[in-house]
């Protein structure tokens, strides 16, 4: 479906590039131009991206805004963007943290602050275009080509170790996205044998009936890409290090939009391609999900550092959203998809909140704070507004996704929804603890006497998103009205391509036998 | 009024958001206006509330107020809603009542404090969700309250952040509460999950078509409840954060851990009877759960020598009455022991606060002594909070005992034992009420000398709560006057639609004399209580010294609370924070990592290895090249 009648989503895709080579010819000694530019580009994506949400028709399921161009005709790659209720939210988020991480960069970046920029903005163009391609060939290219500008990011802009960081970074996902160009092109090759075709249209190879190895074998080349990024347990070790090392903005992009890529990979290729194997290999994942929250959780208790904590936090905050995912029903997919968006929200807070804790004194170790309330009280509410959004507090966003992700996991098996909800009970321990050791307490280090509190662009760079966390707390549902089409229209093609075990209906096939008593 | 009743929680969240924002700008007067102006006026609303639903026939006393589209995927579709029926009609009229009072009296209790416009903004939130808890209409909304008022409660404890031991007890409450959130968000699943709806009407209404007497499914669900009322309602195996919730300001002890949050438990088990009803076992673990912690605080509270503490323990023990009777299909009386209790108790607490506030925050009752003639209006109210918490013939808490004890006795799901510890109990809470009031008043005062000089009586903005108080502690009771004693149990007939068809309605075809036998005994036990009372602490003040040296073992493991706390460190707490250590420190490091590393540097060192081959001699090349062919061709020739 197109509205609009020109390609809007382009527009959004290729205007922060467009912004970069501006910033790039601009004199770099003159950073007041240089910021300004990168500002004005990024808001005006996310002004541009505004009229999805606005255009955005929720009775369907198709792909809406769509362009399809043939690029390289003789191997049936073409230009093909669009969005549906799956994307909507994410390209939103995408242009909206970006605004944010490049206005929180203002006093934080000081050195190559010209270069910074530019690969900010190349970023954003990279993690857009991830979002609304639906050509699985230009998929891959904007997949790789968004992790050289955050390989630079970290490399250059970051902490003491950032080349090891870098490095583990860039080669981990290096690793998954090989594996995954693998699958892409026996994908390709398959579709070929079985249609005579040749081509990179998800819509056309969504219609594929894949035997189940097969099945399998893509499955798990295209998953281990995904899981690395999300990241999953045992796969998140990039992940700490990456954030520690990276600037605030990065870790905002990081946390905020990167790891969002993986999960989205899951729904958006894993799940209606490969359903047989999704299907067979779900408990595998919502085990690996399970011990993904708790682990993450009690690593996160440990933490000396808050950057760290909020890093592992992010791996047990995932788990809950691919435990939502593989829960295989409309509150497990919608609150996954939407704890994405909470996640990204809030934990992208956490971070920049950090960020204006460290540019005041240098240093993250939380045994450095106490008593901050006492010098610092805006600074200090936010924080703990914030916490409580990333703990589940009901009236913040996080609890919507949260509580819908273990109602989908209950349906589907009610020890996912047990073991899994142990997650929300940790993470009250390690984020209230956290703010006890910070916030509270009393004012013990001199050096804390004279921070400033949060100064007026700081304000405005959290304010938004707190209104949001609001936002979607009081009233998730135009938030999940979007979502509805198409999370119906991916659990239907599941269930007719494989038989799923549970979808929606009280009435649900499949349910095995053991449990039959628990569900009437 | 009815149909605009979602006024009557707005008007609390709105103070919050006033002097949230304004309050530290607009200064006391502005931020006693507005956190005491609203929450004034949602009780007069709930006053009007109540009136109009009077004014509905019994039978159709039910009104429901959707609100808007809250969360929907799929067929789960929750809206945003509230109710008003008799039940959530009394818990408003309690709950922002007491909440009105406890307010003006913090205007006094708080006046010099730092954080006036922060502990006034908490306050009004959780004026706020205790509103939202009792008038929602499905059980999302409830559980949305229910995590509200937690958090008001660990913001408010922690109030004194400075303070390591505020923080901890905040960060301590939460945690706990949380365990038994787990429970009850599992038990609200399960219930979408049985009768896909999480409306209060689908669910009642089809949970007797829908599930069968002591199914499995209806203990489940009912069992995972209770969890959460444990936690909230502090009651055995979740009840550790209550004493240590002491550390909050006075008013909050009051108002949040002892009138009305922490009875939230009690009033979701009566809400929920319906589901109750179908599973006698829950009910049973319920009453047992009940009488048996009723029984243990009261041990606990014997010994405190910290009166706030000691009104925590005695909290506990009361809430354990109140979950004895809905345990035991009493459901109005224990509805009715809750309203009373939450007159007496705060009425206690205040004194206490009271107490404090002229002791420069003394808490400890082996320093102070000898104050009726200083305070002798904290004296005479706190008296009477003393004597209605024992059960003193007329007294509030007389009527409302006797009812939860006659039950206990007659209802088919009670029996003798219960009834019996439920007996002991009140004996042992008269003995510590009239201990405290003995310790506290009577007797040698034992004040520094500099502490004598500052005593004063509080102000008249904390005087009257506590006469208003004083008031309904005493005379609260005649709202349930039984039938035995001439009355017409006024209250219980009023939530009657809502508990229609239980347990209680069966016991009118007991005999009247058992009644009123039973009743003579528990007066008996108040007296009896109050009498040793009397002697341990005032006839001969020596006597509990030798006593507590002749059982030292008994009385250690008293003072010590059993060492539960100590308990479930070693148990859960010590063990949980060691397995952190091992996996972020160990395990994360050398197993994870470590895999991710050796990749890396297997890679690296057999590239080492391989570059060797790449010698940059042409000779060398040349060499393998022939040797290639060579290998080639023999393989072609000899195959």
């Amino acid at each position: 479906m197109i509205q609009l009648g020109f390609p809007l989503l382009s527009v959004i895709v290729y205007l922060p590039l467009v912004g970069a080579a501006v910033v790039l010819a601009l004199d770099g000694r003159n950073l007041a131009a240089v910021k300004a530019t990168a500002f004005l580009f990024s808001s005006l994506t996310f002004l541009a991206s505004l009229p999805l949400y606005f255009f955005f028709r929720v009775d369907t399921a198709a792909m809406q805004f769509v362009e399809k161009v043939p690029w390289i005709e003789s191997l049936g790659i073409n230009y093909q963007m669009g969005i549906d209720g799956i994307s909507l939210w994410l390209v939103l988020l995408t242009t909206f943290l970006s605004t944010i991480a490049i206005l929180s960069s203002w006093s934080a970046i000081t050195t190559r602050v010209k270069g910074y920029y530019a690969v900010m903005l190349v970023l954003e163009t990279g993690m857009i275009g991830v979002f609304v391609a639906t050509d699985l060939f230009l998929f891959y290219v904007f997949w790789e080509a968004m992790l050289i500008p955050m390989y630079f990011l970290i490399g250059i802009w970051g902490g003491p170790s950032r080349i090891y960081a870098a490095v583990k970074f860039f080669l981990y996902t290096m690793a998954g996205g090989v594996l995954m160009l693998v699958g892409i092109l026996a994908l390709y090759f398959f579709n070929h044998a079985v249609t005579g075709l040749y081509t990179f249209d998800l819509l056309e190879l969504r219609k594929l009936n894949l035997d189940f190895w097969a099945q399998l074998w893509l499955f798990l080349a295209f998953s281990v890409a995904f899981a690395i990024k999300v990241p999953m347990f045992p796969f998140h070790t990039w992940l700490p290090d990456a954030h520690v090392e990276a600037p605030t903005a990065g870790s905002v992009i990081l946390a905020g939009v990167l790891l969002k890529m993986g999960t989205y990979g899951f729904v958006r290729f894993s799940l209606p391609l490969f359903p047989a194997a999704a299907r067979e290999l779900a408990s595998i994942i919502a085990a690996l999900a399970i011990i993904g929250i708790i682990y993450g959780a009690l690593v996160s208790l440990i933490q000396e550092d808050v950057k760290k904590l909020v890093a592992y936090s992010s791996v047990s905050h995932l788990g809950f959203v691919m435990l939502g995912l593989f829960a295989f029903n409309s509150q497990g997919v919608q609150g996954g998809i939407l704890q994405m968006i909470n996640h990204g929200l809030s934990t992208g807070a956490l971070f920049l909140i950090v960020g204006m804790l460290y540019e005041r004194r240098h240093t993250r170790m939380i045994a450095d704070f106490g008593g901050l309330w006492k010098v610092i009280p805006l600074f200090s509410i936010t924080l703990l507004v914030v916490s409580l959004a990333s703990i589940g507090l009901p009236g913040l966003n996080g609890f919507v996704g949260e509580f819908l992700i273990l109602v989908g996991a209950f349906r589907h098996d009610w020890l996912w929804a047990a073991f899994g909800a142990t997650g929300v009970i940790l993470s009250a321990v390690y984020m209230l603890w956290m703010l006890q050791r910070m916030i509270f307490e009393e004012l013990k280090n001199q050096q804390n006497q004279v921070l400033l509190d949060l100064s007026a662009r700081e304000v405005l760079v959290l304010a938004p998103i707190i209104v949001l966390i609001f936002l979607i707390g009081v009233y998730p549902w135009p938030f999940l009205k979007p979502m509805e089409a198409s999370t119906q229209a991916l659990l239907a093609e599941v269930k007719s391509k494989g038989q799923v075990l549970v979808l929606d209906g009280m009435q649900a096939e499949g349910i095995p036998m053991a449990r039959q008593d628990l569900y009437r | 009024m009815l149909y605009q009743a979602w006024i009557i929680p707005i008007l609390p969240l709105l103070g919050a958001a006033a002097n949230a924002f304004l309050g530290a700008r607009l200064g006391k007067r502005f931020v006693s206006l507005v956190a005491c102006g609203t929450v004034g006026l949602a009780s007069l609303g709930s006053a009007w509330v109540f009136a109009d639903l009077t004014r509905l026939p019994a039978g159709e006393r039910l009104v429901m107020l959707p609100m808007y589209q809250w969360i929907g995927t799929g067929d789960f579709q929750v809206n945003f809603a509230l109710q008003i029926d008799p039940l959530s009609a009394v818990m408003l009229l309690v709950v922002s009542g007491v909440s009105f009072l406890i307010h003006v009296y913090s205007t006094g209790y708080m006046a010099e404090d730092r954080g006036y416009a922060r502990y006034f903004t908490y306050l009004n939130l959780f004026v706020f969700s205790m509103l939202l808890l009792v008038t929602a209409n499905n059980f999302l909304v409830l559980y949305v309250g229910w995590e509200l008022v937690g958090l008001c409660s660990y913001l408010l404890i922690g109030f004194w952040y400075e303070r390591k031991a505020a923080a901890d007890a905040g960060k301590k409450a939460f945690i706990v509460n949380r365990v038994g959130d787990l429970g009850f968000a599992l038990g609200v699943m399960l219930i979408f999950v049985t009768f896909g709806s999480l409306d209060y009407q689908d669910v009642f209404a089809g949970a007797p078509q829908m599930l069968a007497v002591g199914s499995v499914t209806a203990t489940t669900i009912t069992l995972l409840l209770f969890v959460g009322a444990t936690g909230k309602s502090a009651q055995i195996p979740l009840y550790v954060w209550l004493p240590d919730a002491m550390e909050g300001p006075t008013p909050v002890s009051a108002l949040i851990h002892a009138a009305t949050m922490v009875t939230a438990g009690v009033y979701m088990v009566a809400r929920t009877h319906a589901l109750f009803e179908l599973a006698p076992f829950s009910l049973s673990v319920v009453a047992t759960i009940g009488a048996v912690t009723a029984f243990y605080a009261a041990t606990i509270a014997l010994v405190q020598t910290d009166i706030k503490r000691m009104l925590a323990y005695s909290t506990i023990s009361q809430l354990g009455y109140m979950f004895l009777a809905v345990g035991v299909g009493a459901y109005a009386a224990g509805i009715f022991h809750l309203t009373t209790h939450a007159f007496f108790k705060a009425l206690l607490f205040l004194g206490a606060g009271s107490v404090m506030h002229t002791l420069g925050g003394e808490t400890n009752m082996l320093k102070m002594g000898g104050l009726r003639l200083k305070l002798p209006v904290t004296y005479w109210t706190f008296v009477v909070g003393a004597l209605a918490i024992s059960g003193f013939p007329g007294l509030s808490c007389f009527f409302s005992k006797d009812a939860i004890l006659w039950q206990a006795f007659a209802s088919p799901r009670g029996g003798m034992v219960l009834w019996a510890i439920g007996l002991a109990t009140a004996a042992l809470t008269a003995f510590y009420a009239l201990r405290a009031v003995f310790l506290t008043f009577h007797g040698e005062s034992r004040l520094t000398v500099e502490a004598e000089g500052h005593i004063h009586e509080p102000p008249s903005n904390m005087a009257l709560p506590l006469a208003l108080l004083a008031a309904l502690a005493a005379l609260g009771g005649y709202l349930g006057v039984p039938g035995i004693l001439g009355g017409s149990d006024a209250f219980g007939s009023f939530l009657a639609p809502v508990f229609r068809g239980e347990a209680w309605m069966a016991l009118e075809t007991q005999a009247p004399a058992n009644e009123l036998g039973l009743m003579g005994l528990s007066v008996l036990a108040a007296f009896l209580g109050m009498g040793l009372a009397w002697y341990f602490y005032l006839a001969r003040p020596e006597a509990p010294g030798v006593l507590a040296r002749r059982f030292g073992g008994l009385y250690a493991l008293l003072v010590n609370k059993y060492y539960v706390d100590e308990i479930y460190g070693g148990l859960v707490v010590q063990p949980l924070v060691a397995l952190a250590h091992f996996l972020g420190e160990r395990f994360e490091v050398t197993v994870i990592d470590g895999v991710v590393n050796g990749v890396g540097r297997t890679v690296a060192a057999s590239g080492a290895w391989l570059r060797r081959l790449q010698t940059g001699f042409v000779r060398n090349y040349a060499l393998s090249i022939f040797l290639g062919a060579v290998i080639v061709l023999g393989y072609f020739l000899f195959r």
